[in-house]
């Protein structure tokens, strides 16, 4: 196994990364490298004890949304803080935070790929598998907030003797499908660039390992057949799931853009929810890639391009939730409306006026210090920025939620909300949950494509081949796997891994 | 098995079994029976009555459900046992023949409160009274109810109320009371009674009244005391200064406020309290409509009311011009607008009144003479005798004795100064003259004023350690502080489970007839008084029954042929020579109309002349004090009490308001979760009382003059705590600051505070009574505040004051010239968008046109609503809204379909008060129906903004969507579907909702559809084509005393609701719909709120 030789080795590529910063790969990667290092954290390195703790924390964290559903279930929404006129709380809130941030993986994976952006492989899968996690959770929340939970499937469209549908003009149900389909298809291509990986995994990995990644691979044997039908999948749920991106948050803004409440009866919602999306995901997979390339050393895949480029997408999709904001109020005030006018002035001016400046300060001061060089180039700066952000659109979706219902049209139902204990522990429980999916993924899965990294390696190191190293690393690994005699045999050893066996 | 259940029920082998079981074998065949099939059939059929008997396996999920079933019927004892009373009782629409399960039956009967007798019709289901009506016959309803009445529906089914007799907490049968009764009673008969006392509340049931008076006679040196603690002493006292009264006569006052034109209120809240508010609010709403109907409007100018007042009252918040004045100073008030009417009392009580211009004064005492006949002066029953006694005087010199107020003998059976009365039987406990003390309803404990000390008195014990007061006997509903401190507690029925009878505010005599048995075998008062008498088995039926038969006897014998029910039978005869058979025959036609009507026919005390005394003047001029104090000097009285200050005399002390109050009233519905959480009309508060002061005063003295914290808005108002010492008693209590409130006074509600009050109304709020005294039951200067740095959650569901700029009400004023020619001028803000109901919509005209059928809406006049709150006690009861408790509300999930809302406009001194009621606007457009992703509420053919309690899920988007706020949301379980006795009570035709599920107002879908089935029925049979116009009354609408709201067939244009909604008068439409730029188009609309000032006071 691979324990001796890999800590030098990464060291050794960590300075040449830094010497590099803008390289996609640190120089110096071959295409045994590339899978030895992405691949060995699951298959050959120990379980680092900090990694058991985490998932112990985030576990424990688990266990407190378990409790706090299950009391839930029991006892019923009256245990969160809502009333009426606030009758959505934290569990909307959540929802749309968790939607929002479960924007960036699609992004990267789909719409940066069709726009050829080469640097977005080495961040792609954890990305998506972010995102996956993160519509999961946000998929939680709409069934945990209704009065009676157990009818959720009255929200679907099933046959039933009393012949009834869903109400279609309402924009839960488009929610609905929306969310639904956005999962369907962000789970299926990220498990289609899987693939490759996985049988990678397969090959490498000891009897019992092998059988679930084998079964998992579904017989990916790298032969060119695979690989053309694999692009062009890859590239057709690419171009579905790009429309998503735009959809799933477009439609989720319709459950307040729809309804005639000052605050949310507002056009700009469509393209706003969708800035601050990517605006969030982008926040959190910093957040995610920030540590988690410190602690497995993996500078070499994630660079410093990688976060420069994240901080600027971040920092333009910033700029468009501070035109949503700016816009708000300029329409509130054109409008002549009395409604919208209060409606604007009480989110600056009103009981919950800290909430709107928390979100400015979080949302659009913050994001300004990410036009300098200096900050995106400096990982350990970018992350509390990136934290800040996940909290400011965590605020900004208080705000919309909670200031804008909570005081209408009439001041006599006017009303106040605060959220109770168990409201606090389904937020943090369902961040638990988030990351010890998260947790369980990198321990389990490649959190890199290896796949797609040995692609650049390949592009990147076409003029630095060294024929010396003794492997031909200047072939795509698949593409010589398919050259070989064994060709077609599920069992075929990877020669190029002499180690390994 | 199944052969068993086919086998008919043999009694007889069982008992022939027990008959052969000897001896030893006796056990044995003891443990036989229990097997015996037999016997297990006849347990199960007695506990579930009508049930197919019961198979034998353990197993079986019926005989799971049918023995839950029983448990939970005799857990309650209310199962098996509810029944008619014995004996006849005669429904008001329908025979007891055509009694049809689930039609309900309507019962006339009689509710009182302080002896005041508000006429009933109480709806029954298959035996179980569920909804209170007003009854239309009666005087003092016309129809209207208050909250109270709506509430005492869930008093009767309380599983807190007494349930057993109690001797010293040791359950008791009915016959060793009796007993204890007896021996008491036997013990004094040589003594002539000496040692014998009564304490009652306020009597005008004839019955009671001549019961006692016996009773006083078989014991001549017997006492019978009355105290009631929201009493009318000082009306009692203020009559006997001014009005010429024979010595030992005494009268009672009415007022006629249809003929009212301009009246002018001394601190009186005639339309929330006192004998015959609910008749005052509808005359004198009546008096200031312009809708369509109200002839008197026409014919005269609007009414006109002036009003000072020391509290924040719902009569106030009508009234055109209102002065906020602290209590002491009404008086000063008063004097200074009498001195402007009489030029002999101007010389005698130079009027030291400068809180209003004098020019004003001069204005209002000339808008009052110009008027005639038709000016009414009312003094507050909470004001001092002299307020009263000049009131009356007012009412002689402005012609208006005999029009607008009517003197008649008292209804009381026997008037008197009631606080005197409970000293002098405190004074005879303390001396030991008392043998044995019979409590007849009331918590006089927890009532009494402070400085008698009534429940320590009740203890004391001589030096010897012998009890001062030997036998204490209780007659009550609750287990309360007065029961806990008497030997002997006997459970008391309510008054829907009883026989009596009442006198109504002008004396229309009323039976209250029984709609149930007593559901856990109390007695009555009548009942009591019997085996006071000696006759202890006699039922109450009896008693009223033989009452009214020889008080009809002497009249008839008197005036042979009166009365209108038996008039043909007796017409033929002379009265004095029917034979007993005939006149009894005769007697039961009257008793059955008598309940049948709900009143007693020609019972209302005829108008008497009353003068003004010759010396009026003299005995009403300054520096006199006027019969102040009557109460007793003795040593019975508390040490601390001091000679009342004169006020406004130290700056740092306060002075203090006693109010009934709004909900709980003395506190006997303490435990009545209904009235409890029913935000009292202008504070809004509920769960508990506060101390109210004005915001300005609230600063002075430098506690927060707004609520702070959390809430502040709907739900929870975070409020200061202050210790209030009064005369050596300290009280802790949440201060709220509210407009209007006079400075450097504070109000306390009476009736919180309960520590015996049962599970619901325990604890909840400070009890003002710790600080009353006999001297000073109203008012009185030199209450301390002093801050504690505490604060405290109150339960406000609306403390937001002003409109914020926007016009939820529309205001408007009535300019009437000299010759009655009327102008309006609705006050509009310029900022407001002129929209009246616009009609744009995506859709093609005619999509949803509703002109086919019916198309329900509604109309309220805001003008008449006086914010009292029946409408929303009458939803809850109606429509089996559930209770949430304190920390609900707190949250802001109060559960009320209608809400009253209430607005100021003005200054915080004197603010404009207006009160909105909001149901479900039943938009046409709705936004809720939009966002329903279950299609949960949905649209009817008729217009109706339906819910489907079954489809609904719980999201609350149509909540968030509704920009009216009026839709519910069962957050939990608030449905109690555990407690039996609480089931009884539910309105059958309405679903009880569980948790998760939304609602909201139906405009009561139930009674439009029984109208319907009605309707259909009788068409079917060619008699009528469709639903009458006020065939169907919502509920709200039909508690409403000031007749504002009213539902019908819009696309009828006769119909009462199109002819309100069209109503334009004086060059402006009134009608308007809240938030119509909305689009929403609501069927429900109102008419604007319009006042009548004087324009000559600014």
């Amino acid at each position: 196994m691979a324990q001796g030789t890999g800590q030098p080795e990464l060291d050794v590529q960590a300075s040449r990364a830094a010497a590099d910063p803008m390289a996609v790969v640190a120089p110096g990667h071959t295409l045994a490298s590339v899978s030895d290092k992405i691949g060995s954290i699951v298959l050959t390195q120990r379980t680092p004890r900090t990694w058991w703790v985490g998932f112990a924390i985030a576990f424990a964290l688990v266990m407190l949304l378990n409790y706090a559903i299950t009391w839930l279930l029991v006892i019923g929404v009256g245990i969160w803080g809502i009333n009426v006129p606030i009758a959505w709380g934290f569990a909307i809130v959540n929802f749309v935070w968790w939607i929002g941030i479960g924007h960036a993986g699609t992004l990267i994976s789909a719409i940066l790929l069709l726009l050829h952006q080469k640097w977005r492989t080495s961040i792609n899968r954890f990305a998506e598998a972010m995102t996956l996690f993160a519509v999961a959770c946000a998929g939680m929340f709409p069934l945990l907030h209704l009065g009676r939970p157990w009818f959720f499937y009255w929200l679907l469209p099933y046959p039933n003797t009393m012949l009834l549908w869903p109400q279609w003009r309402s924009p839960l149900i488009w929610d609905v499908f929306a969310v639904m389909t956005y999962f369907t298809v962000s789970l299926v291509f990220w498990y289609v660039g899987l693939i490759p990986d996985l049988a990678t995994m397969r090959d490498r990995a000891g009897r019992g390992g092998r059988v679930v990644y084998g079964v998992l691979a579904m017989g990916w044997r790298g032969a060119a057949e695979h690989w053309r039908r694999y692009e062009s999948l890859y590239l057709l749920l690419a171009g579905l799931a790009t429309p998503l991106v735009v959809s799933v948050h477009t439609v989720v803004s319709f459950d307040f853009s729809i309804a005639i409440l000052p605050g949310w009866h507002s056009t700009i919602f469509p393209p706003y929810f969708v800035a601050g999306a990517i605006f969030s995901g982008f926040a959190m997979v910093l957040s995610i890639a920030i540590p988690v390339r410190a602690f497995y050393k993996l500078e070499d895949f994630i660079t410093l391009r990688h976060l420069q480029n994240m901080a600027k997408i971040t920092l333009v999709t910033g700029l468009m939730v501070a035109y949503g904001y700016l816009m708000e109020a300029f329409m509130a005030w054109y409008s002549g409306d009395l409604f919208e006018q209060y409606s604007q002035t009480n989110r600056m001016l009103g009981p919950y006026a800290w909430t709107y400046w928390l979100l400015i300060a979080c949302n659009v001061v913050t994001p300004q210090l990410l036009w300098s060089n200096y900050v995106r180039s400096s990982p350990w700066i970018l992350l509390p920025i990136a934290l800040i952000i996940n909290l400011g659109m965590w605020t900004e979706r208080y705000v919309i939620v909670v200031v804008s219902l909570h005081r209408d049209f009439l001041p006599s139902s006017w009303g106040m909300y605060h959220g109770t204990q168990w409201d606090w522990m389904t937020l943090v429980g369902s961040i638990g949950l988030f990351l010890c999916l998260f947790i369980l993924f990198i321990r389990f899965l490649p959190m890199i494509s290896m796949s797609e990294v040995r692609k650049l390696v390949t592009e990147e190191g076409r003029h630095s081949c060294s024929p010396e190293d003794g492997r031909h690393s200047c072939l795509p690994e698949e593409s010589r796997h398919s050259c070989l005699p064994e060709e077609g045999t599920r069992s075929s050893p990877p020669d190029e891994k002499g180690n390994s066996q | 098995m199944t052969k068993r259940h086919d086998k008919p029920m043999n009694l007889e082998a069982i008992r022939s079994r027990l008959a052969s079981a000897r001896g030893e074998e006796y056990w044995r065949c003891l443990e036989e029976l229990a097997d015996a099939e037999e016997l297990e059939e006849f347990v199960a059929r007695r506990c579930l009555p009508g049930q197919p008997s019961l198979g034998r396996d353990p197993l079986s999920r019926r005989r799971f459900l049918a023995l839950m079933a029983a448990s939970l019927g005799l857990a309650g004892l209310t199962g098996c046992i509810l029944q008619p009373p014995t004996e006849t009782i005669v429904p008001y629409v329908r025979a007891p023949e055509e009694m049809i399960l689930g039609k309900p039956l309507f019962f006339a009967t009689t509710m009182t409160l302080g002896g005041d007798a508000v006429g009933l019709l109480v709806e029954s289901h298959e035996g179980r009274p569920t909804k209170v009506e007003g009854n239309p016959l009666h005087p003092a309803s016309s129809g209207a109810t208050d909250a109270l009445a709506q509430a005492s529906v869930l008093c009767l089914y309380d599983p807190d109320r007494s349930q057993t007799v109690l001797f010293r907490g040791q359950i008791r049968a009915w016959d060793d009371a009796l007993e204890a009764i007896a021996t008491g009673v036997a013990a004094q008969r040589e003594k002539q009674g000496a040692g014998l006392r009564l304490l009652t509340e306020t009597v005008t049931s004839p019955t009671l009244g001549s019961q006692i008076q016996k009773l006083l006679e078989l014991h001549p040196r017997a006492k019978w005391h009355q105290y009631e603690p929201a009493g009318r002493d000082m009306a009692y006292r203020g009559r006997h200064i001014a009005p010429d009264l024979l010595p030992g006569e005494d009268v009672d006052t009415h007022y006629r406020f249809d003929r009212a034109e301009r009246i002018l209120s001394l601190d009186a809240d005639f339309l929330a309290t006192g004998p015959g508010h609910l008749r005052y609010a509808r005359d004198f709403t009546a008096g200031r409509r312009l809708s369509a109907g109200s002839s008197k409007a026409e014919r005269k100018g609007l009414n006109r009311l002036y009003m000072v007042q020391s509290t924040p009252t719902i009569t106030g918040a009508k009234a055109d011009h209102l002065w906020p004045l602290p209590a002491s100073r009404i008086e000063a008030f008063a004097r200074a607008v009498a001195v402007r009417l009489d030029r002999q009392f101007r010389a005698r009580a130079p009027s030291d009144f400068s809180e209003i211009p004098a020019v004003v004064l001069d204005e209002i005492a000339a808008d009052l003479g110009a008027v005639g006949d038709s000016s009414l002066v009312i003094a507050g029953e909470e004001q001092p005798p002299a307020v009263h006694a000049l009131a009356h005087a007012m009412n002689h010199l402005l012609d208006n004795v005999g029009q607008t107020v009517i003197y008649t003998d008292p209804i009381e059976a026997r008037p008197e100064d009631q606080i005197a009365s409970l000293g002098q039987l405190v004074e005879d406990m303390h001396r030991g003259l008392v043998d044995m003390l019979v409590i007849l309803g009331g918590n006089p404990v927890f009532t009494a004023p402070a400085d008698f000390r009534f429940g320590d008195r009740l203890l004391a014990k001589t030096s010897s350690g012998k009890s001062k007061v030997p036998l204490r006997i209780h007659l009550s509903q609750y287990v309360d502080e007065t029961s806990a401190r008497c030997d002997w507690h006997l459970p008391e029925t309510h008054y829907l489970e009883m026989w009596s009878d009442a006198r109504a505010y002008d004396g229309t005599a009323s039976i209250v007839q029984p709609l149930v048995a007593p559901l856990y075998a109390g007695k009555c008062a009548h009942e009591v008084l019997a085996a006071l008498a000696g006759e202890p088995q006699r039922p109450g039926y009896d008693l009223v029954r033989s009452h009214w038969r020889r008080v009809w006897e002497k009249e008839r014998l008197a005036q042979p042929g009166a009365g209108a029910a038996e008039r043909d039978f007796l017409s033929l005869r002379d009265f004095g020579s029917l034979t007993e058979a005939e006149r009894e025959d005769a007697f039961a036609r009257f008793w059955r109309t008598a309940l049948h009507d709900g009143i007693v026919a020609g019972t209302a005390l005829a108008p008497k002349t009353v003068s003004l005394r010759k010396d009026w003047a003299e005995r009403l001029g300054v520096g006199e004090a006027p019969a102040q104090s009557v109460g007793i000097t003795s040593s019975a009285t508390s040490a601390a009490r001091q000679e009342p200050r004169p006020p406004g005399a130290a700056s740092d002390t306060l002075e203090i308001v006693f109010r009934p109050d709004p909900t709980l009233f003395d506190g006997r519905f303490a435990n009545n979760g209904w009235l409890q959480e029913l935000p009292k009309p202008l504070t809004r508060l509920t769960w508990g009382n506060a101390a109210l002061m004005s915001p300005a005063t609230a600063k002075r003295l430098g506690l927060a003059s707004e609520p702070s914290g959390h809430g502040g808005e709907h739900g929870e108002a975070m409020v200061d705590v202050v210790e209030l010492r009064y005369r050596g008693a300290t009280l802790e209590a949440p201060i709220l600051p509210i407009p209007g409130q006079p400075d450097d006074t504070v109000t306390l509600h009476l009736g919180h505070g309960r520590t015996m009050a049962g599970s619901v109304g325990n604890g909840v709020g400070a009890s003002a009574y710790l600080l009353r005294t006999s001297t000073a039951p109203w008012f009185d200067a030199g209450v301390e505040i002093r801050k504690t740095g505490k604060q405290y959650p109150l339960a406000c569901v609306q403390y937001h004051h002003s409109m914020a700029g926007r016009e939820p009400v529309l205001t408007g004023t009535v300019h009437e010239d000299d010759e009655g020619r009327r102008s309006i001028a609705i006050h509009r803000k310029p900022s407001a968008p002129e929209v009246r109901m616009p009609s744009v919509s995506l859709y093609p005209e005619g999509e949803h046109p509703y002109n086919a059928g019916y198309k329900w809406g509604m109309a309220i006049d805001l003008t008449a609503c006086t914010g009292c709150g029946a409408c929303v006690a009458a939803c809850q009861a109606e429509n089996n809204s559930p209770v949430v408790g304190k920390e609900q509300v707190l949250r802001g999930r109060e559960m009320h379909w209608i809400r009253v809302d209430r607005y100021y406009e003005g200054p915080s001194e004197n603010p404009k008060t207006f009160f909105q009621p909001v149901p479900c606007m039943q938009c046409e457009n709705a936004p809720c129906e939009l966002v329903c992703p279950v299609a949960a509420t949905a649209h009817s053919a008729e217009g109706l903004n339906d819910m489907v309690y079954n489809r609904c899920v719980g999201t609350r988007y149509c909540s968030n969507n509704c920009p009216y706020k009026v839709r519910r949301f069962n957050f939990l379980q608030f449905a109690d579907c555990a407690t039996p006795s609480l089931k009884l009570m539910r309105n059958p035709d309405v679903t009880v909702r569980s948790r998760g599920v939304m609602e909201k107002c139906t405009y009561c879908v139930q009674r439009i559809t029984e109208a319907r089935i009605r309707a259909d029925k009788e068409a079917d049979q060619q008699r009528r084509p469709t639903i009458r116009d006020g065939e169907i009354v919502t509920a709200c609408q039909a508690a409403c005393p000031a007749e504002a709201i009213v539902f019908g067939d819009l696309n009828d244009p006769e119909s009462r609701v199109s002819k309100w909604k069209a109503l334009e008068a004086g060059g402006a439409a009134l009608n308007y719909a809240l938030l119509a730029e909305l689009n929403t188009r609501p069927r429900t609309t109102y008419l604007a709120a319009l006042r009548n000032p004087n324009l000559k006071i600014t």
